[in-house]
């Protein structure tokens, strides 16, 4: 009979077999629909096989998966190593040439503190507020940061929230964009930018770096390696370090954080009431972000002369360049000659520094 | 009188959709570019006859670079 005890078969729970179909749906969007499938994929896969019984894969101290949530998660390397290589990847170009666009990605973050509010306002503590609030900021790894620290038990639902709603920001943004838009709005052509030096690109991370760290310290993990990165690919000096923080060390993390997050989708943690809610609270978050940013915008341009399409304001959530890319899209709706998507990259990574700066914030409160 | 149709932003050439003496009218599809991963569509400013191809597939343009010249 002992032998029978080992069996996994008599151990699985209703709850598990429910935890399989949702690893099952999110592989099935990442390998037929392509909803980021660079993360649905392992976190799918990581569901499934933490809700298999006695594995052992997750228990504290032993199992495998424990250990790459452990030392890649809970201590904080893999997010911001994540950071490294999107910063490897990011041109600041479009951010630099119109700074008064930083403004658009700052106001998009207003969705964050709404969320953070409701959240509260509705029962969860200041920190699980803080980890869901954080959704609507559409950054996985800067949802992941803050929950790691700030709400553990939350961070497999936000994280999956936050990769969620980045996946269907082109299906959730625009109507919200149109609602607040009139067609003339939408077709304002803006004024060519400046051009962005050589040096100006090879300062601005090293200035950056310093001038946000001073004022948030909180941030200094993910934007210490975001502008780390952000200096290998401007130097042009270490191609080959800015080729692995692009490539080859991107993709190592991402397997180990995706599976792990998904690790942490056990059914006891995720089949609770307040994970529906969870999902709820992000899309509001991410809905009044999309919202504020297109706002400021138009309001902007009560004051302004050379006018901004309020559509590159929605760019302001992160959600690196898709946002951009929709704003883009909408606009060309309008006037198809007219081509927002770089206008709408510099809100886009100004949203980007403002979900770590959010984070920063928080945990400077809560942490 | 010639004129430039210059790339309303940087990316990389994907296809071409005239050759030198085609005739094209205002609002044509002159080329598609790559930017972002996104396809974008350049259009032809005004009507005339291409008389240049001033870049080939899989060039990479900056913002403003000429792409193709339409004469009359």
């Amino acid at each position: 009979m002992a032998f029978l005890d080992q069996l996994g078969v008599p151990a699985v729970t209703p709850g598990m077999v429910v935890m399989w179909a949702i690893g099952l749906t999110l592989i099935h969007l990442a390998v037929h629909r392509r909803y980021e499938p660079l993360l649905l994929l392992p976190i799918g896969f990581g569901i499934l096989i933490a809700n298999l019984p006695l594995t052992g894969l997750m228990t504290p101290g032993e199992g495998l998966i424990w250990r790459f949530y452990h030392y890649g998660v809970e201590w904080e390397v893999i997010p911001p190593l994540i950071f490294l290589g999107l910063g490897a990847h990011t041109d600041f170009g479009p951010l630099l040439s119109q700074p008064r666009l930083i403004f658009l990605g700052a106001a998009a973050q207003g969705g964050v503190y709404v969320a953070f509010f409701a959240a509260h306002a509705f029962g969860f503590s200041l920190e699980e507020a803080a980890a869901i609030g954080i959704i609507g900021g559409a950054d996985g790894p800067t949802t992941i940061f803050l929950a790691a620290q700030l709400a553990p038990e939350l961070l497999g639902a936000c994280a999956v929230a936050a990769y969620s709603y980045m996946a269907l920001v082109p299906i959730i943004q625009p109507p919200i964009m149109r609602l607040l838009t009139t067609e003339r709005e939408r077709a304002i052509r803006m004024k060519r930018a400046r051009k962005v030096t050589v040096r100006e690109k090879l300062l601005f991370p090293i200035v950056a770096a310093m001038g946000i760290v001073l004022l948030v310290p909180a941030s200094a993990p993910l934007i210490a390696m975001f502008m780390l990165g952000n200096l290998f690919r401007e130097s042009k000096v270490v191609e080959r370090l800015t080729d692995t923080a692009q490539n080859a060390l991107m993709n190592i993390v991402t397997i180990f954080l995706g599976l792990s997050v998904g690790a942490t989708m056990d059914a006891a943690t995720f089949l609770r009431a307040d994970v529906l809610f969870i999902f709820a609270l992000g899309l509001a978050a991410f809905a009044f972000g999309t919202a504020g940013g297109v706002l400021l915008a138009k309001l902007m341009n009560l004051f302004t002369k050379d006018k901004i399409n309020p559509l590159v304001g929605a760019a302001g959530v992160s959600a690196v360049p898709m946002a951009a890319r929709v704003a883009h899209q909408v606009g060309a709706e309008a006037d198809r000659k007219n081509y927002l998507l770089m206008f709408a990259m510099g809100p886009n990574l100004a949203g980007v520094i403002g979900t770590v700066v959010a984070a920063g914030i928080f945990l400077t409160m809560l942490g | 009188m010639a004129e430039d149709v210059v790339a309303p932003l940087a990316g990389k050439v994907l296809s071409i959709a005239v050759a030198v003496g085609d005739a094209v009218e205002e609002d044509d599809e002159v080329l598609v570019l790559e930017a972002m991963k996104m396809e974008t569509v350049v259009y032809a400013p005004s009507d005339g006859t291409v008389t240049a191809l001033r870049v080939a597939v899989g060039d990479q343009v900056e913002e403003d670079d000429p792409l193709v010249t339409i004469g009359e």
